[in-house]
């Protein structure tokens, strides 16, 4: 993902990571990474809900986390590409999400 | 007769834990060693052949020698178990906004605490768009 960024930011993309870990959580993970965009924090889970991705108990301690998830969304707040995953480990490769954010206007 | 430390069984033991959690704290942070724990399953693999053949130099005391061995065993076998056939119990999600639908707005806390509002980046001049990127969390 990361090498991919700048291609994304060079369509006019803008990544947003979200997941129930704090502020804190991911500023950690973001260092240990070396990311650079947003990693956003859904704590009670609100926003996960709202998009019906909601995987209750599978996280550490039987948190309720976010089963993983892509969603390309354009200037109308419409989504114009998604990806749910079968498996936590195989998110979309960027090479989709960039042919899919190059269509954008 | 001197009591000799069985290096290759206690070796490939400590070897196969170092295999679980060398997956979960480093190999599954990036994608070519996290999809495919292609790097975890050859510690593994030299785990069971130390693990073999530290049982079978094993003298006296071979019932400890099998049971560091098949505890060693099982160790992969669990990380098998949880990695391949754990991770595909994964909710229908039939509610998630389809192609063509309005994703939900929301406002959320970044790393520094800031609230980000998805509208907001939205608006502005230069976004033809923002890609959501939901996923488990740090663990």
């Amino acid at each position: 993902m990361e090498e991919h960024l700048a291609e994304l930011r060079a369509a006019g993309i803008q990544p947003l990571a979200i997941s129930v870990d704090t502020p804190e959580e991911s500023r950690d993970l973001s260092k240990k990474a070396g990311y650079t965009f947003p990693l956003l924090s859904d704590r009670n889970a609100e926003t996960i809900r709202r998009y019906d991705l909601l995987h209750k108990g599978a996280g550490e301690h039987g948190r309720d986390i976010a089963r993983p998830a892509e969603f390309l969304v354009d200037r109308n707040g419409i989504v114009r590409w998604r990806n749910l995953t079968g498996d936590f480990r195989i998110r979309a490769r960027p090479e989709q999400m960039l042919d899919a954010a190059r269509q954008l206007r | 007769m001197s009591r000799r430390i069985n290096w290759p069984l206690w070796s490939g033991f400590a070897l196969s834990i170092a295999a679980f959690f060398s997956y979960f704290s480093f190999f599954i942070l990036f994608p070519i060693t996290r999809d495919v724990p292609w790097a975890t399953l050859i510690l593994f693999a030299f785990a069971i052949v130390l693990l073999v053949i530290g049982l079978r130099k094993a003298v006296g005391r071979r019932i400890v020698a099998w049971i560091v061995t098949i505890l060693g065993i099982l160790v992969c076998v669990f990380f098998c178990f949880a990695i391949f056939l754990a991770t595909k119990m994964l909710p229908a999600s039939q509610g998630a906004p389809a192609i063509g639908a309005k994703a939900p707005g929301f406002v959320l806390l970044d790393t520094n605490r800031r609230p980000v509002a998805l509208a907001q980046l939205l608006a502005e001049p230069s976004t033809k768009g923002v890609i959501l990127i939901f996923y488990r969390g740090y663990w």
